[in-house]
């Protein structure tokens, strides 16, 4: 792996002759000058709005006072936690279709009908060309027809929303397959019995878990942070509901506490979901 | 396959509606391409034109950061903690576009309120909106790119020196054009990627569409009631041609990458 070569390298030079050395040595010295200014303006830049966000979120009525008045407002919010809930529903819901529909026919395809391959890849990166703001104005015709009919709530985003997830969900389902041998692993399944049903359920799925996993990550991940189609469509999800609290409320205390509040949220939950994926990776 | 069915009404059917709709006679049946003559109107060019500058500008800046970061983390330990923390970061970052990051920006640069400094500057296009975008631009492209730059074999760095090439030779020479390819694919990654944010830029400023998304979402929401679903749709069809020959331009040169670096 390259990656690992620099240590060697740098190794393998120690005994090198001294004006060689001091080369190395001096260049090693520079890179690491370089690469700490990098790192420190970097992480300046990085952390320097979201720490600025939560200050602002922890003012009082005076300038330059603490208080936590702004965040026990959230609670005070009903519109808020409802759409909390719905965003967090949302996100079990489309994983569920992930986990449902993708993986079975994902596993399938590579199992016995490889020669489909390319086409599903093909459909399942598509989304990454159709941005969200085009698949809605595709979308609206067919929720309003629909609701037209019978009324939905804002559950029925899912729907959209697996399709959204689908690029990022395909690619490490896709790395879970490729890591692991499908072929002798469904082989030695069926000369012991077993049906397809057994075999992608019992067999291929537990051995790529960390893959799917990570599928379930990145598609809460992105569920967590929608806006367009839910905006587009007139449902309140997290993100909508905090872009209508910042078109009406005066109060910019309370503006600033929920999305701290909401991206805290997110950091947690793909932190508990990540751990949870490393301790069965060790297993 | 149920899965064939799914994408088919929920992918597919989407875009054929905004095709058929944007290439349909709006007052009749059959079709005609009237509907496109939208595309070459002066108010609608300057989205268009608005959308290429922001994403240029955000992209270009982005990629040459996110390079000089990425080179940063690839050329430290690849166990260490440092490189761990900016990966896991860069992956969160890149996704946190949106609504709390333009919050975010607001808390710090605000012009009445920032905490940082009062920026008379942050509601101006593109400067204000740009800092924002490059906030999550430069993330992306240390995830797209940190594998080029790790691809690189140290090998090539040592026949240079061997053959007597300082530093710069080595970038000029060598370096350089192998990674050439790389970063203008990444960069035209970043480019779409710009291209087809809204969610930032509309809670930075909702008074005031700047760029194509905003114009389709004021098109198909149209507050005043005068929604024109024609309009969205040709608006969207403008930018699902822009994006596929961007990200068909980024699949040819990521073709090209693959070629050395593997």
């Amino acid at each position: 792996m390259a990656a690992v070569a620099p240590q060697a390298f740098e190794a393998l030079t120690q005994p090198a002759t001294v004006p060689r050395r001091s080369m190395r040595a001096g260049r090693r010295r520079r890179l690491n000058i370089f690469r700490y200014l990098v790192f420190t303006l970097f992480g300046l830049f990085f952390l320097l709005p979201l720490a600025a966000m939560v200050r602002f979120s922890l003012e009082g009525t005076k300038a330059g006072s603490w208080s936590v008045a702004a965040w026990t407002q959230i609670v005070s919010y009903p519109n808020l936690l409802g759409a909390i809930e719905i965003t967090l529903e949302l996100a079990v819901l489309t994983c569920a279709v992930i986990g449902v529909l993708v993986v079975p026919t994902l596993i399938w395809i590579r199992l016995r009908v490889r020669w489909i391959s390319r086409a599903v890849e093909f459909l399942c990166l598509l989304p990454l060309t159709i941005p969200a703001i085009v698949l809605v104005v595709g979308l609206a015709p067919i929720y309003n027809r629909i609701r037209a009919h019978i009324s939905l709530s804002a559950l029925q985003l899912f729907w959209a929303y697996a399709i959204l997830a689908l690029p990022y969900a395909y690619r490490a389902l896709i790395a879970g397959l490729d890591a692991i041998d499908t072929k002798t692993l469904s082989e030695a399944a069926r000369s012991l019995g077993a049906g397809w049903f057994t075999v992608i359920w019992r067999v291929v799925v537990p051995n790529m878990w960390p893959a799917i996993l990570n599928a379930m990550i990145l598609t809460s991940a992105l569920v967590l942070g929608e806006f367009t189609v839910a905006l587009l469509l007139l449902y309140t999800n997290l993100q909508t509901s905090l872009y209508y609290i910042s078109r009406e409320t005066a109060n910019a205390g309370v503006l600033f506490s929920t999305s701290a509040a909401a991206l805290l949220f997110a950091f947690v939950l793909l932190m508990i979901l990540s751990l949870a994926g490393r301790r069965r990776g060790h297993r | 396959m149920p899965f064939f069915a799914y994408v088919g009404l929920f992918l597919l059917l989407p875009t054929g509606i905004v095709l058929w709709g944007a290439i349909r006679d709006p007052a009749g049946h059959g079709f005609k391409l009237s509907s496109l003559k939208l595309l070459g109107g002066s108010t609608v060019r300057g989205f268009f034109i608005s959308s290429v500058e922001l994403a240029a500008i955000t992209s270009i800046v982005g990629a040459l950061l996110g390079a000089v970061l990425a080179y940063a983390v690839a050329s430290g330990n690849p166990q260490g903690t440092i490189r761990r923390v900016y990966l896991s970061g860069s992956g969160v970052l890149a996704q946190f576009g949106g609504v709390t990051l333009a919050f975010a920006f607001l808390a710090a640069i605000g012009p009445t309120s920032g905490y940082l400094m009062h920026a008379g500057w942050f509601y101006d296009f593109p400067q204000g909106i740009g800092l924002i975008y490059i906030y999550f631009q430069i993330p992306l492209m240390v995830l797209v790119f940190l594998p080029a730059i790790d691809g690189m074999k140290i090998q090539w760095r040592e026949a240079t020196e061997n053959l007597g090439g300082s530093t710069l030779q080595f970038w000029r020479y060598v370096g350089g054009p192998l990674l050439a390819p790389a970063f203008l694919g990444c960069t035209l990654l970043l480019f779409a990627n710009a291209l087809s944010a809204y969610a930032t830029i509309q809670a930075w400023d909702n008074q005031i569409a700047y760029v194509v998304p905003q114009q389709i979402s004021t098109a198909i929401t149209s507050e005043v009631g005068l929604a024109s679903p024609n309009e969205a749709q040709v608006l969207a069809l403008g930018m699902v041609v822009m994006v596929a020959i961007i990200m068909t331009g980024y699949a040819l040169l990521q073709r090209r990458t693959a070629r050395w670096l593997r």
